[in-house]
């Protein structure tokens, strides 16, 4: 699949998008330090802080999912006449109002169901112990 | 009014020599769109382990139950798998046949090991009366992992299927192209499993 091929082809031989070895390993090294950084965060407790740790975890994951995209899966906007880059977008936006919307609605569910929070845990834990 | 319909060119909605297309040109495309698919599965099981993840019953919660050091571990089996299963395409682009085998052997181990590891955690977690019937936060735990180690189960099976169909037939284009298929799947699962470690392990010992 030469690119004398690709130029004429309207991009059907698209499979070409495979990376080089430089490229693994970058993708590697940065998803090493990406992944083992959050997890001494939470190990070791060095914040002392767990809602900053939980926000800067959460940042990291974010920042390695791009990463594992553009590098292992070779995601750009170009491939498949950018298709496949759309569906994506689309994928995206989607997850964001399942996780959003899931989150907001149950959340007020919860708090709309406050009179029965008075009932405490140890009358929960008498409940959960009944046969 | 109705002869001068008749004389007219015959309407073509179509056009008249369809565009050759070779055989599997827009597999890629297709299986991008079954990922994003079951990205979607994933993101309703996300939701679902966000909404339950804080309902213990009474019972263990995360803070007891998740060992972050084997956690670490498991991630790393799989991070080795993804680097591995990249050589074996790099390899295949080369055409070399045994090389690619051999890199997808040693992925083969990786996801076989990430497997066990899931099971023990899972046999673990079950002998200790915290299975997924215990609590909200267990089902949805169980749901959402076992979901994502049924897609590695899958996956390695696929593996010996291709290194098999690649034994066989050697690396011919559409063994090629269903190497790369596995390749993307692979690696997605690889991305799901960032979501997992983050969200449902470190999150949950920080909680």
């Amino acid at each position: 699949m030469s690119d004398a091929v690709h130029s004429h082809d309207h991009g059907y031989h698209e499979e070409g998008a495979h990376g080089s070895f430089r490229s693994y390993m970058i993708g590697f090294g940065l998803s090493v330090i990406l992944t083992a950084i959050p997890f001494w965060l939470v190990m070791s407790g060095v914040l002392n802080d767990p809602q900053l740790t939980g926000v800067i975890i959460m940042g990291f994951a974010a920042v390695q999912v791009v990463v594992h995209m553009i590098y292992f899966l070779h995601m750009n906007t170009r491939i498949e006449g950018g298709w496949s880059f759309m569906a994506m977008m689309l994928t995206l936006v989607l997850v964001v109002i399942v996780l959003s919307g899931s989150l907001w609605v149950m959340y007020h569910l919860n708090a709309n169901m406050m009179p029965h929070a008075d009932m405490d845990m140890s009358a929960m834990r008498n409940m959960s112990e009944m046969p | 009014m109705s002869s001068a319909t008749a004389t007219m060119e015959p309407r073509a909605y179509h056009l008249p020599e369809e565009p050759h297309l070779h055989e599997g040109h827009s597999t890629n495309l297709g299986f991008w769109m079954y990922l994003m698919s079951d990205c979607l599965i994933f993101a309703i099981l996300f939701a679902t382990y966000a909404v339950l993840g804080g309902s213990y019953a009474g019972g263990p919660g995360p803070k007891d139950l998740f060992d972050l050091p084997l956690i670490a571990l498991n991630t790393a089996m799989l991070l080795f798998s993804s680097i591995t299963y990249g050589f074996a395409m790099l390899a295949m682009e080369k055409n070399r046949v045994s090389a690619t085998q051999g890199w997808l052997f040693v992925t083969l181990l990786f996801g076989g090991a990430f497997l066990c590891i899931e099971l023990y955690e899972f046999s673990h977690l079950i002998h200790e009366g915290a299975g997924p019937q215990r609590s909200a936060f267990l089902s949805s735990f169980f749901t959402l992992v076992g979901t994502h180690g049924l897609h590695v189960t899958f996956g390695s099976i696929w593996l010996v299927t291709l290194m098999v169909q690649v034994a066989k037939k050697g690396l011919i284009p559409a063994n090629k192209r269903r190497l790369m298929c596995l390749s993307m799947f692979w690696h997605f699962l690889d991305v799901i499993w960032i979501g997992v470690f983050t969200f449902v392990y470190l999150m949950g010992v920080l909680r």
